[in-house]
C-alpha cells in the first residue's frame, strides 16, 4: 500500500485522493473485525479526548461515531447545541476555540452551514471530522457506502451506481459522487428536475429523471431520503406523487439486475423513496452500511489521530 | 540508516529443522494437542504459525487451529512514531476461551510486541494458558517474558539487527545478522 495519511482533518472526499480513499477502506477492513469480538475494545486511542458537536439531529451517525471512539478507548464528549453558549450568542470560532484551550484532540461536527468545518479545521489545532455540512458533503457516509459496495462487489472500478432521489440537497450523494468517480466508478444522479442541482454532470455524472433508466444496469441503487426539513418551498406536487414517479418499489424492481445492491443512507422514509418489501428485501444492505458505519469511522479516528503537524 | 549484513544465522534448512523441533517439544509438553491452538503475531510470526501447524498437524494426524493476531493497536509507541502504521487484520476464527494458545513471533527482542499481544489475545477470551515460540531469541529484554519454545538463541548487540526471511514474504527463507552503519 503506497499511500500515506497526512491529513490532520477530514473534511471531504472532494480533496482526497483514489490511495488515500483506499487507504481508509483498507484501514476499516482491519478494525471491522472489533465489533465482533466479545470485549470489543481496543486500547489505542487511550487518553484522547473526542468533542462530538452535532448542530443538527442525528441518530445513526452520533452514535456510530460515538461507539467507533468508544471501541478505540477514547473519552467522549457531547456538546448540544440546544444547551451550549451558541444560544447565548457565542461565534462558532469562539466555542471551538474555548474547546481547543480543554486540549481536545479530535472535534467531530455536523453542522447545517456547508464549510463549516472547513473554517474550523483552519483556526483550531484538533482534528475537525465532518459528520456532514449542509447540502456539501458527508464523507464518512460516502466512506462506508463505497466500503459496503466493495464488501459485495469486490472492486468499485468500472460498476454502474445509481443515486436517486433529492440529489439537490445532498450531502451523501455529493460524497459519494466525489469517492466513487475517483475509483473508477460510472455514476448515474436520478430525481425530478426541481431536485438536480444545475451543471452536476460536471462532476463526471450521468443524469437522467427516468427512474427506469437509472435502474436498467445498474449494480448498485442508492436511495436518497426526501430531506423535507431541507425544503423552504415546495419541489414536487405531492409525497404521493413522488413515491410513484421515483419510489423504489417492486413494479421499478422488475428493472434491475438480478445480483442489484439497494442501499440508502437512513433514515428511511417508509413507502416514500423505498417501500418496506424492498428496504427489508434480499437486495438491501442497509443494515450492513449501518454496521460498515463503525469500522469506516473507527479508521478515520485512527489516520487522523496519528498526524503531528498542527495548527499552533 | 544502512543495513550491513553481517552473517546469516540460519539456513532454509535450519528453520526447517527448528520448526520440527519446536513442533515435538509443544506436543510432549502438553501432552496432548487436545485444546491447543496456535496463534502467530503478523506478519512473519503468522507465516510461522502456519508452518508450526502444518508439522503439528502431520505429526499427531489432526487439524490444529490457527489464527493470525496483528498487534498494531496496542502499540505502546503510538505516539512516538512518525505516522499511524498499517492497520492489518486480527484473523482468530476459533473461541479462545480456556485453550491452550502457543503465541508464535519470529524474534524475540525487547518483548515488547509479545506485552502487546497479551493484551490483544485476552480482548479475545481467557485461555487456559499462553506459551510463546519464537524462532530467534536474541536477548536484551525490557520485559519480564520469557519463550517456552525457541529455535536459536543469538546473542546479539544491540547496534544489531535480526531480520528473519521467510519464502512466502521474502521470497526465501533465511536468518540475518545485520549491523546499522553509522
Amino acid at each position: 500500500m503506497a499511500a500515506k495519511w497526512a491529513r490532520k482533518d477530514l473534511l471531504g472526499l472532494e480533496t482526497l485522493s483514489a490511495d488515500e480513499i483506499g487507504l481508509i477502506l483498507e484501514t476499516a477492513d482491519s478494525f471491522k473485525e472489533i465489533s465482533q469480538r466479545p470485549i470489543k475494545k481496543v486500547p489505542t486511542l487511550r487518553g484522547q479526548t473526542i468533542v462530538l458537536f452535532f448542530f443538527e439531529p442525528s441518530t445513526r451517525t452520533r452514535t456510530s461515531f460515538e461507539l467507533a471512539a468508544k471501541r478505540m478507548s477514547a473519552d467522549i464528549v457531547n456538546i448540544q447545541t440546544s444547551a451550549s453558549s451558541l444560544t447565548k450568542g457565542e461565534t462558532l470560532r469562539d466555542t471551538a476555540r474555548n474547546i481547543e484551550a480543554m486540549k481536545v484532540n479530535i472535534i467531530i461536527m455536523r453542522h447545517s452551514s456547508s464549510g463549516a468545518p472547513q473554517l474550523l479545521a483552519e483556526s483550531v489545532s484538533p482534528s475537525i471530522i465532518n459528520a456532514g455540512d449542509g447540502s456539501h458533503e458527508h464523507p464518512t457516509q460516502g466512506l462506508l457506502d463505497i466500503f459496503t459496495i466493495k464488501e459485495h462487489k469486490k472492486k468499485i472500478a468500472g460498476l454502474n451506481v445509481s443515486i436517486i432521489g433529492d440529489i439537490a440537497h445532498s450531502r451523501v450523494a455529493r460524497s459519494n459522487i466525489w469517492g466513487l468517480t475517483k475509483l473508477g466508478a460510472n455514476v448515474t444522479v436520478c430525481g425530478p428536475a426541481t431536485l438536480m442541482p444545475p451543471e452536476i454532470e460536471k462532476l463526471g455524472v450521468k443524469v437522467t429523471y427516468d427512474i427506469k433508466e437509472a435502474i436498467e444496469g445498474a449494480d448498485v441503487i442508492n436511495m436518497l431520503r426526501i430531506q423535507l426539513e431541507r425544503q423552504g418551498q415546495s419541489l414536487f406536487p405531492s409525497i404521493r406523487e413522488y413515491a410513484m414517479k421515483f419510489g423504489l418499489d417492486a413494479d421499478k424492481m422488475k428493472y434491475a439486475k438480478k445480483d442489484v445492491l439497494i442501499m440508502h443512507p437512513g433514515p428511511i422514509n417508509r413507502g416514500v423513496e423505498i417501500t418496506p418489501e424492498i428496504a427489508d428485501g434480499p437486495y438491501s444492505v442497509i443494515l450492513e452500511q449501518v454496521t460498515n458505519g463503525i469500522a469506516v469511522r473507527m479508521a478515520v479516528l485512527y489516520l487522523v489521530s496519528g498526524v503531528k503537524e498542527r495548527i499552533e | 540508516m544502512k543495513l550491513r549484513e553481517k552473517a546469516k544465522v540460519m539456513d532454509a534448512g535450519q528453520i526447517e529443522s527448528a520448526i520440527v523441533r519446536i513442533a515435538h517439544e509443544i506436543i510432549e509438553n502438553n501432552k496432548s494437542v487436545e485444546g491447543l491452538a496456535i496463534v502467530g503475531i503478523r506478519t512473519r510470526g503468522a507465516l510461522l504459525a502456519d508452518r508450526l501447524a502444518g508439522k503439528m498437524g502431520a505429526i499427531v494426524d489432526r487439524e490444529i487451529p490457527v489464527g493470525a493476531l496483528d498487534i498494531t493497536l496496542y502499540r505502546d509507541d503510538l505516539t512516538d512514531v512518525a505516522e499511524q502504521p498499517v492497520v492489518h487484520k486480527t484473523e482468530i476464527d476459533f473461541d479462545i476461551h480456556d485453550k491452550v494458545i502457543i503465541l508464535v513471533d519470529d524474534v524475540l527482542y525487547t518483548g515488547r510486541t509479545i506485552r502487546c499481544a497479551l493484551d490483544a489475545l485476552i480482548d479475545f477470551g481467557r485461555p487456559k494458558s499462553i506459551q510463546l515460540a519464537v524462532l530467534v531469541d536474541r536477548g536484551h529484554r525490557e520485559l519480564p517474558i520469557r519463550a517456552d519454545y525457541a529455535g536459536k538463541n543469538i546473542p546479539t548487540s544491540q547496534k544489531e539487527t535480526v531480520q528473519v526471511k521467510m519464502k512466502e514474504a521474502d521470497g526465501e527463507d533465511g536468518v540475518i545478522v545485520a549491523e546499522m552503519e553509522e
